[in-house]
């Protein structure tokens, strides 16, 4: 006597990304936590001393947060404009911003005026960095120059004239305390020497640069403009590696992750796309609410921060292990699986008789429902698990086809009071154009309609769905119809491309 | 063509062991079955077959106990005789001829030497028309009796199963179409019952099976539309009663009665064995999912075993109608092989499908089902017009670690429904686990598929009549959870035409596919080498040759031809004119096997593709068309020298004919091994006797007698030498009565007058002339001194030689004792 059979439940191959490291890395961030900043938020920048304090740059403040506050430790309002491009020193005691009114603003990070400030540009300084020995300060500005400041003195050292458009991103070499990498809306990068007058080297980017990043071991330049990201082998001259074109629209900020493994971009499009570094393929995707303008990994990717345009600040946080653990924990503590294992590790002694207990198979509601006969039973109790029916149509389905292969689907869908019929017009409306479910629900909807076609028009409930139902038909008709057209052309494009080649055939050559 | 007197056709195995009825013996202990020309008898605790009851010319009809003797059984058949077996040592008693083919048996315990037998109305063979009569068995000694002395009972009854004895054999009941039929042995007069057709409301009134209440005057009828009815008051023709019990949904297949009345069971095509309580008819146990529809039920003289007989070739015993205790199934034969018949490369079994949804594994070397593999893992529903999944496609890699099935549905006014399945060896449970399910590979039939011989890559190629097919590989995701699993790798066509066969080169560097007129020859990257064609015809069956046939590609068309195509050249080397119904390569050589249909009979040309003449042919092989074949590799190699039987050295050729039967081709000297090893195997005791039996069976007999060898003495005087003298001497040598009687009253004094130290020597003795192994020489020693006695005469001295003997015995005996205890002393 066989035991009865199960319904089979067909897995379905999940789409969307596959489980790789990467995505279980990447996603291994709590709910971010979101501040409204009083406009957008142009730049982030992490303190490479301990607590990891970043300041964040909008409208006419840097706000300087600790790593879990949401309230800013700090503030720096003495800004007469917009501020820009708000820097620690490495050391983690100064900051530099740039602002709009041209002037350039340094500030000791626990106090509130600023120490100095460098006068100079004519037009707003998007751009400023402290170079490797921290004594300089590089700026950048929408007047085209790009200058080196000395912060003992205060003056001007240099100022280079180069570029023919606004330099709306800088970075300065962690290496060398001369060398440092402008990028400007003239579609160049140079790279200046601050012992040459002149730049030692100019790369065509091709789109206004947004963003330039050094790796850490500065012999690869990443520029970003427009919709590119662009890879440049420093050491080669400026050779162009790689040209990534992943997002749809401007990308505004590039980062690195803490081991330099992976690169981050993100753009106006709202999506953050994390790269492999040597293949430079996209391993993963984080979708924001507004177009991002700013990106910043903590050290170690403790976080993520990101600015957008209509000023929310978004923070992810790095789930910590004790959490892992805690929720792992939490399992271990459900009692069910406790009396599950209850026994079960037990080592018979050797003289022990054994008496096996005959296994119990547990049967799905719907299957002992089945089991009986009971067709109609079956696709109630379904039905009736509304969670289920949502989350896991397959199993409905499963249940409709099983019945389907007894040859008793029509009865176990006849005899429907009002409820009933529309609990499963809704089920259909939900699933009938899911093209793993069609060609069973298909025929069942078929079935629906022969059935209660006498009684349309006595419950309004019932009509209003079965329009809905025929709209949905219809709309899913005429998207194979456009599909089908495509197709036809895509063929006879494939057909023109592809090269004629004779097939060797001695018939012929007889 | 040349006599070849030594290979011959022979049937092997595979019978229908569900044709009629079982018996039960009243020991419960063995299970008798028809089974092809033959009687089975099976353990009923082991499902071992423990003999193999061989006599009849033709099919075999039923097997009744006698009721006069519980250790025999008549069995009857189409060749017109009755036979008594001995079932226990599987001996023939005896055979009464009828004359005419027998269909079905009967037997009372009530009529003496009477059996009731189901013939064709005597005047015309070839009628429907069948009657039962009873058969006076002659009471004579000889081994064959014709029994001449018939006398009808009912005509027009039913062939098989329909009649049944009522309550100490005073009537029997047979039905027929819409009509009971009961007879009366005492009045001589029969009664009939009539139902209306009853066409309307989907009723069908016919009755199909018959049972009759042991006990009580009652009948039991099962009909069509799934009623069982009870009749009673049936000895009036008008004031009869019925009474109707419905359960089952489809026909009633058989009912019986339990020894005492107080059950009824019955079966059908739900596969759910139904126990009625005769009192309380609302009252029933069921059993279900039984396996195919029951078509015959058996209840054990005691009650306490039912066996129940499947349409799927299978018996199932069942222990007072709770527990399935034992299975024996034999191999399925549905309507026809749907899938090739393909060996698989670890067990050597035959595999093809059988119960529905399953695949079978069937040894051909023990003529035994090895298991049944569930592929479509579907409940079953028993129920006649449901479109089921079929098994219709397996194949197997070269070292059997994959397995590659193909299921379909076909469902009316709606698509097929075609699931591709791969299954992976499991070293761990020994069977075929579910790797990857591939729902609608094609969008229309398979057609062939055939996996890679390589041992580079794993993969696989479907054909399919939607005009392409496809190379699916194993992928290897170790990067993601889960483990390998199958996809597509190519889809390839040639210019939309359908493809009907596929075949892979014996290295697995090519790929030919047989695209209706066209053969395509592809490359493992997909590349399309050539193509070859010889109009008209479509391709049938392509093959390529192996070893040093290697470079040659054969292939037959529907256009009564055989090509064989030259791969170096790309041209036609020969072609015959010949209908080639199938084609079959050996694996294991280069020889091939062609069959051809001639003349509605099939003809065996056995040929390698490089020499002109065939190896062995034979014409006429059976009649219609050979359905399947299959090279099967032998567990032994043969070494034939004769240059015509060499072919099946290494492998041997299966196949079914259109009736499917497996038949296959044998040689003289491996049949008489065959019945060496049988005979090698054939043991005494008949209770559970298996393989590992014989192995263990005799070890632990060694063992009783080391550890109890007390147990054994005392019975030992029994064969003492002085009753043997007695019963083995020819009687005209033995001496006079008087003279033996002292000698026989002494032999038998032995073990109780003298003590326990007396009786040891005995069994010395006896023991150590056994180890001589020579009890004859013993006897032969004694009638050699009776002789001298005779010789010395009678009259001269009676009481002294007898005296001297007994001495010499006693001196003898002294002896062997005083040297075994010595020794066994030395030994301590």
């Amino acid at each position: 006597m066989a035991s009865f059979k199960s319904t089979k439940i067909p897995i379905y191959p999940k789409l969307g990304e596959k489980v790789t490291p990467d995505t279980l890395y990447w996603k291994n961030y709590k709910a971010p936590v979101q501040i409204k900043e009083f406009g957008a938020v142009t730049s982030i920048d992490f303190s490479s001393l301990a607590p990891h304090n970043y300041a964040v740059t909008a409208s006419t403040r840097i706000h300087i947060y600790g790593p879990f506050s949401t309230e800013p430790v700090k503030t720096f309002t003495r800004f007469k404009d917009t501020a820009y491009s708000g820097k620690f020193r490495s050391d983690g005691q100064l900051l530099v911003a740039g602002c709009e009114d041209s002037m350039v603003r340094l500030f000791d990070v626990s106090g509130k005026v600023a120490l100095r400030v460098f006068k100079g540009h004519t037009k707003g300084v998007h751009v400023t960095d402290f170079t490797s020995d921290c004594y300089h300060i590089l700026t950048g500005s929408d007047d085209y120059t790009c200058r080196l400041w000395d912060i003992p003195n205060s003056t001007e050292l240099t100022s280079y004239k180069e570029h023919t458009d606004y330099i709306r991103c800088g970075i300065t070499s962690k290496l060398n305390r001369d060398i440092f990498i402008t990028g400007s809306y003239d579609h160049t990068l140079r790279v200046f020497d601050a012992r040459v007058e002149k730049s030692v080297m100019t790369m065509d980017h091709s789109q206004p640069v947004e963003s330039v990043l050094l790796y850490p071991s500065e012999g690869l330049l990443v520029s970003a403009g427009g919709r590119y990201v662009k890879v440049w082998d420093l050491l080669k001259g400026g050779q162009p590696l790689v040209s990534l074109k992943n997002h749809h629209k401007t990308v505004t900020c590039l980062s690195l992750s803490s081991n330099g493994q992976r690169l981050l971009s993100a753009s106006l499009d709202r999506h953050v796309k994390i790269y492999n570094t040597t293949n430079y393929k996209v391993v993963h995707n984080f979708d924001y609410a507004a177009s991002i303008l700013s990106l910043a990994l903590a050290p170690d990717d403790e976080s993520i921060v990101v600015g957008m345009t209509n000023g929310v600040l978004s923070i992810k946080h790095r789930k910590s292990p004790e959490e892992k653990r805690e929720m792992a924990g939490k399992q271990r503590m459900q009692p069910v699986y406790r009396i599950f294992v209850k026994g079960r590790n037990y080592v018979p002694k050797k003289d022990d008789f054994l008496v096996s207990k005959p296994v119990k198979s547990h049967l799905a509601k719907y299957d002992k429902q089945l089991k009986k006969f009971n067709i109609s039973k079956a696709l109630d109790t379904q039905l009736r698990q509304i969670s289920c029916t949502i989350l896991i149509p397959e199993i409905t389905v499963a249940v409709m086809k099983e019945l389907d292969r007894r040859g008793t689907l029509k009865n176990a869908l006849a005899g429907r009071d009002e409820q009933n019929l529309s609990q499963l017009l809704n089920f259909l409306i939900g699933n009938v154009v899911d093209p793993r479910f069609t060609p069973v629900l298909v025929t069942a909807t078929e079935m629906i309609l022969d059935i209660y076609q006498a009684v349309v028009g006595q419950s309004s409930v019932v009509d209003r769905q079965l329009v809905r139902l025929q709209e949905l038909v219809e709309r899913e008709v005429d998207y194979q119809q456009d599909l089908l057209e495509v197709l036809g052309m895509l063929d006879t494009l494939f057909a023109a491309s592809l090269p004629r080649k004779e097939v060797p055939c001695p018939g012929s050559s007889r | 063509m040349v006599a070849h007197g030594e290979i011959h056709v022979v049937h092997r195995g595979g019978n229908k062991i569900n044709f009629r009825e079982t018996v039960i013996t009243n020991d419960s202990r063995f299970l008798l079955c028809a089974s092809g020309e033959s009687v089975k008898v099976y353990s009923s605790s082991s499902e071992e077959c423990v003999h193999d009851l061989q006599g009849h010319t033709d099919l075999v009809s039923g097997i009744v106990r006698n009721p006069s003797n519980h250790l025999q059984v008549y069995s009857c058949s189409a060749d017109g005789t009755v036979r008594l077996w001995d079932f226990t040592d599987g001996i023939l008693i005896k055979t009464f001829i009828i004359g005419y083919p027998i269909y079905s048996i009967y037997i009372s315990e009530n009529h003496g030497g009477v059996v009731f037998v189901v013939v064709p109305m005597a005047n015309d063979k070839s009628s429907e028309l069948f009657q039962l009569v009873a058969v006076h068995l002659p009471l004579s000694g000889d081994q064959e009796v014709e029994a001449r002395e018939l006398s009808a009972v009912l005509c027009d009854v039913s062939p098989s199963g329909a009649a049944s004895f009522g309550r100490k054999g005073e009537y029997i009941a047979a039905v027929k179409g819409l009509q009971l039929e009961v007879f009366f042995f005492k009045k001589q007069k029969s009664h009939r019952f009539f139902l209306k057709s009853g066409n309307k409301k989907g009723a069908k009134n016919a009755f199909t099976c018959v049972s009759c209440h042991p006990k009580e005057d009652c009948i039991a009828t099962g009909h069509e539309d799934g009623k069982i009815r009870l009749w009673r008051n049936f000895n009036q023709k008008k004031e009869y009663t019925y009474s109707t019990l419905h359960w089952h949904h489809g026909a009633v297949n058989t009912l019986q009665f339990t020894p005492e009345g107080t059950n009824l069971l019955s079966g059908g095509i739900e596969s759910v064995l139904v126990q009625w309580h005769y009192t309380q008819e609302n009252q029933k146990d069921f059993l279900p999912r039984l396996g195919g529809a029951i078509t015959h039920i058996a209840v054990s003289p005691d009650g306490s075993l039912f066996c129940t007989s499947h349409s799927d070739n299978k018996i199932t015993i069942i222990q007072s109608c709770v527990k399935v205790s034992a299975i024996i199934q034999g191999l399925v034969k549905g309507e026809g092989v749907r899938t090739d018949l393909t060996i698989d490369p670890r067990s050597k079994a035959l595999v093809l499908n059988g119960k529905p949804g399953h695949l079978q594994f069937y040894s051909l070397h023990r003529d035994k089902l090895l298991y049944n593999l569930d592929i479509v893992q579907q409940e079953y529903i028993h129920e006649e017009g449901l479109d089921q999944f079929e098994v219709v496609k397996a194949a197997f890699d070269t070292r059997g670690n994959w397995l590659a099935t193909v299921e379909e549905r076909t469902q009316k006014g709606s698509e097929l429904e075609i699931n591709l399945k791969l299954w992976a060896y499991d070293e761990q449970t020994q069977s075929f686990m579910l790797n990857t399910t591939v729902t609608a590979p094609h969008e229309d039939q398979i057609t062939a598929m055939c996996f890679s011989p390589s041992p580079e890559t794993t993969m696989l190629v479907t054909i399919s009549f939607d005009g392409h097919f496809k190379a699916w590989l194993l992928a290897d995701h170790s990067d993601t959870k889960e483990g390998a699993c199958w996809s597509c790798d190519f889809v390839g066509g040639y210019h939309h035409l359908k493809p009907g066969c596929c075949c892979f080169s014996a290295d697995g560097s090519l790929l030919a596919v047989g695209f209706q007129e066209v053969v395509t020859v592809w490359s493992p990257s997909w590349e399309l080498l050539t193509t070859l064609s010889q109009p008209p015809g479509a391709i049938r069956d392509l093959c390529f040759g192996r070893l040093s046939c290697s470079k040659y590609l054969l292939g037959t068309s529907t256009k009564n031809q055989l090509c064989c195509w030259n791969l170096l050249t790309c041209s036609l080397e020969w072609s015959t004119p010949v209908d080639v119904s199938l084609l079959q390569a050996d694996p294991l050589s280069e020889n091939m096997a062609a069959f051809c249909s001639q003349s509605g009979c099939s003809d065996l040309f056995v040929f390698k593709p490089g020499e002109p003449r065939p190896l062995y042919s034979q014409k006429a092989l059976c009649t219609g068309k050979v359905q399947r074949a299959v090279f099967a590799p032998r567990d032994q190699m043969l070494e034939s020298c004769e240059e015509h039987a060499q072919w099946l050295n290494r492998s041997q050729l299966y196949f079914f004919t259109q009736h499917m039967d497996l038949m296959t081709f044998s040689t003289k000297t491996e049949e008489d091994r065959l019945l060496a090893s049988s005979k090698r195997l054939m043991v005494d005791d008949s209770v559970a006797v298996t393989p590992f039996y014989l192995l263990l069976g005799k070890h632990r007999q060694q063992q009783e007698a080391l550890t109890n060898p007390m147990a054994e003495r005392i019975q030992l005087p029994q064969g003492s030498i002085a009753i043997k003298e007695l019963l083995y001497t020819p009687a005209h040598v033995l001496p006079s009565a008087s003279f033996l009687c002292s000698m026989f009253v002494r032999s038998l004094l032995i073990s109780s007058s003298s003590a326990s130290e007396e009786k040891e020597p005995v069994e010395e003795e006896m023991e150590s002339e056994e180890e001589d192994s020579e009890g004859e020489a013993e006897l032969r020693d004694a009638r050699q001194d009776l002789g001298g006695s005779a010789a010395w005469g009678p009259g001269e001295e009676l009481g002294a030689p007898a005296l001297t003997k007994a001495q010499e015995r006693e001196l003898r005996r002294v002896k062997h004792f005083d040297h075994s205890w010595l020794s066994s002393v030395l030994e301590c």
